[in-house]
């Protein structure tokens, strides 16, 4: 942005369809990054159509520039214009459907006698005539325009608008009587306001909005960050000695004078016929439930099943690209720094790629649609047991295909504690990646033959292994939301919007939006880690036999890249941990194996295949690597495998936090490395505990 | 039967207004900045199938809020012969 270039701000509640008109102005330009220090989307672009194109920021949809939390706040620090520059234009959304619900925000941002515009949208649900759009511009003092993103009706118009008010800009205080107390107390805290909210030479209007701001925003549980204490005693005394309650007072006057200015143009709410019969069968106690429990069902079979082609596309293509590295580079070190580091490390970030695309194609189709908001309806009472968003069904849901995808889901949630504590316990859930080791342990372990009554105990096994996961998830989520995410308890307040048809540009832009941001933050630590895993794997190394390992008989170099694999630094580090593992019931070599999972889970199977001299190409299939899991014995002959110790690595696999993927996606969504890293110690720490007690617990039961 | 006290207790899709809103004051704001304010009026829409949350309708908008929250919303005595 050139200092020079108009500078536009796009404010309004949720639910408005604020998204839809900020593409729709400005196409192509639009890019999203983040507010420093806050995960929360920072949507900017350029107005399209006008010249000069004028910058244009998004702020997060919001009722009120009221503030409880640092997130909040970037509504009212985005009006003023904080992080930037201070707005030449206001645009302000109300929806054309109920505009006497949705006008709230629009009077606090003219009381503070900012440059505005109002912009009635949704005006193709309108039925019949919606407001008087000229006597409500009369009566308000500014312009009003009304348009339908959805048809582009009005979308010129608004150009116009908005270049005319950029050459004369137009504000208008409203004439709001405010009652004597109130008044008191402005003049208590004004002369404590932060230079920069006040900006050069602000207005008496300015100062004394600014002043009510913080009496409804700042108190003793507020989360608000660089407060001046001054202005917290301020406040503190002012709403003390104020003889009326000051937040009723400041609201009630505010809707006092709109309800009054409103009589001339206003119209009766949008009726909601086709939302509320919809409603009747999507919310039914027994069909709604139904219908849920299908929707979800579909969209995990999508996310579990309808990415796989696409993942082994991916998959192959690194196949490939490694291959023709290979041949082309002269083997030794910078080629397998190529190779296995470095095309590795992009194949393991790109992989991702089909499944977090689908999961936001979906996710922000029930968004828009309006079902996001039904189920969180419908769950609320089950997730709030546990301390969870009712938003948190889907990326929970979700996690059972993939973590990484699904904590980037936990965006719907607008708390970060909601977000956070979500991100926390998605990680248990038995994902994909986790189901190559179960099997292999299962297959190798137990008999196929063996039943529990009728149910043969594999399938059993492998029930148990999701049940179990589920459970530890929700009280751990139970237990991290009563100490660790401890917080203030905000209440759930929850619009269900009208039914509405998503538009595919719009969806489309957002999958774009999420993959690049996952693609460029999480994917670099994700490729760091990989080349980290691949040296710490394959140094110090063996030298060589003379004609490279290739020249040996398959057997032969099997058996020296089993060597090779001890040699190493995991290989060492394996021998190192195994007193912390021996109590698992668990040897050396299973440490290594361990070690190397700490990448991914499902590298558990190659990393075994590697350690046993089998070759690192096996799967959990392998008869090869089931053998000889059932013959690998201790020095003194007894076997390392038993039911019991495979269960114990079962839990272990269940609950650690192996998953560099998960890490890097934990660090970019919460902006630094204080959550993964707890996520990866108090996962590990629980794993090795429940490890423990299965192993020990079972030995002393007289199995194993 | 007594009429309802607060908004939890009123009669489905009935009209009533409000008497007085209480509660932890940051959720009694952003009520009331909805405009969930004394004097006006607002109706129980919808009862989600497990019992809670309720949906209120203020201003032509729609908000779920807890039961625990809806009984925090007073409401005047119904006008009209109480039921029995």
């Amino acid at each position: 942005m050139t200092p020079s270039d108009p500078h536009v701000v796009l404010l309004g509640p949720p639910n408005t369809g604020k998204t839809s008109l900020f593409n729709a102005l400005t196409g192509q330009s639009a890019r999203v990054g983040n507010y420093p220090g806050i995960t929360v989307d920072r949507r900017t672009g350029r107005l399209q159509g006008l010249d000069p194109a004028p910058f244009i920021v998004d702020a997060p949809g919001a009722d009120s520039l009221s503030a409880r939390s640092a997130e909040e706040m970037i509504t009212f620090s985005t009006a003023l214009g904080l992080d930037d520059a201070p707005p030449d234009l206001a645009l302000v959304i109300a929806d054309a459907t109920r505009p006497q619900g949705t006008l709230y925000l629009a009077i606090q941002i003219l009381e503070l006698g900012l440059p505005a515009l109002i912009v009635l949208t949704m005006a193709d649900e309108l039925r019949g005539t919606g407001p008087n759009l000229d006597a409500m511009a009369a009566h308000l003092g500014v312009p009003v325009v009304q348009v339908s993103a959805r048809t582009g009706d009005g979308l010129d118009t608004l150009r116009t608008a908005i270049q005319a008010n950029l050459k004369a800009p137009r504000s208008a205080v409203p004439a709001i009587t405010w009652p004597e107390p109130v008044a008191d107390a402005i003049a208590r805290v004004s002369p404590h306001l932060p230079e920069a909210w006040l900006g050069p030479a602000p207005s008496p209007h300015r100062v004394a909005a600014l002043a009510r701001h913080a009496l409804l925003s700042i108190d003793q549980d507020d989360e608000l960050e660089g407060i001046p204490s001054a202005l917290r005693t301020a406040v503190d005394d002012a709403r003390a000695a104020a003889p009326i309650d000051l937040d009723q007072a400041i609201v009630e006057a505010r809707y006092a004078w709109l309800d009054a200015e409103s009589s001339a143009w206003s119209a009766p709410p949008a009726p909601r016929t086709m939302t509320e019969r919809v409603d009747r069968i999507l919310l039914h106690p027994v069909l709604g439930f139904a219908l849920f429990l299908g929707i979800m069902g579909a969209l995990f079979q999508m996310l579990f099943t309808g990415a796989d082609p696409l993942i082994g596309l991916v998959e192959d293509a690194v196949g490939f690209t490694a291959a023709t590295a290979q041949a082309v580079l002269p083997e030794g070190f910078f080629a397998d720094l190529v190779v296995e580091g470095l095309i590795g490390g992009v194949g393991n970030v790109v992989v991702f790629v089909p499944q977090i695309a689908l999961l936001f194609l979906i996710i922000g189709f029930l968004e828009a649609s309006g079902y996001m908001a039904r189920a969180a309806y419908l769950m609320d009472r089950i997730m709030r047991a546990c301390g969870l968003h009712g938003r948190a069904f889907v990326p929970m849901l979700s996690g059972f295909a993939c973590a990484v995808p699904a904590i980037m889901a936990t965006r719907t949630m607008e708390r970060k504690r909601d977000r956070l504590l979500t991100m926390m316990v998605v990680p248990l859930m038995t994902c994909s990646a986790r189901l190559p080791v179960y099997t292999l342990i299962i297959a190798a372990l137990f008999s196929a033959d063996a039943t529990i009554g009728i149910f043969p105990v594999q399938g059993l096994l492998m029930l148990a292994m999701y049940i179990f996961s589920v459970v530890i998830a929700l009280l751990a989520a139970a237990v991290l939301g009563r100490t660790v995410l401890k917080g203030p308890k905000v209440p759930l307040l929850l619009e269900l919007p009208p039914y509405r048809l998503p538009r595919l540009g719009n969806l489309l832009k957002l999958v774009w939006l999420r993959t690049r941001q996952f693609l460029t933050d999480a994917g670099t630590v994700i490729l760091g880690f990989t080349v980290a895993m691949w040296l710490l794997l394959s140094f110090p190394a063996l030298p060589e036999p003379s004609g490279g390992v290739d020249s040996l008989p398959e057997k032969e170099a099997a058996v020296w890249q089993a060597r090779a694999l001890e040699h190493s630094a995991a290989g060492r580090l394996g021998k190192a941990i195994e007193p912390t593992i021996q109590p698992l019931g668990y040897d050396w070599k299973i440490g290594v194996g361990l070690i190397g999972a700490f990448a991914a889970r499902e590298v558990f199977v190659s990393t075994m295949g590697m350690v046993y001299g089998i070759g690192e190409d096996v799967d959990e299939e392998s008869p090869a690597l089931r053998d000889r899991i059932r013959a690998e014995a201790h020095a003194d002959g007894s076997p390392v495998y038993t039911p019991l110790s495979g269960l114990s690595l079962m839990v272990f696999v269940a609950l650690a936090a192996q998953c560099m993927s998960t890490l890097a996606v934990v660090k970019r969504e919460t902006g630094g490395y204080r959550w993964p890293a707890f996520l990866f110690v108090y996962m590990t720490a629980l794993a090795w505990v429940a490890s423990f007690l299965v192993y020990q617990g079972g030995r002393l039961l007289g199995f194993g | 039967m007594p009429t309802a006290q607060n908004l939890d207790d009123a009669p489905l899709l009935e009209h009533v207004r409000v008497r007085r809103v209480d509660g932890e004051r940051a959720f009694r704001r952003r009520l009331l900045e909805l405009g969930v304010l004394p004097g006006t009026t607002v109706r129980k829409t919808k009862i989600a199938p497990l019992g809670d949350p309720v949906e209120l309708e203020v201003r032509g908008r729609r908000l779920s809020i807890r039961r625990a929250q809806a009984r925090a919303i007073s409401i005047e005595p119904q006008s009209g012969a109480p039921r029995s």
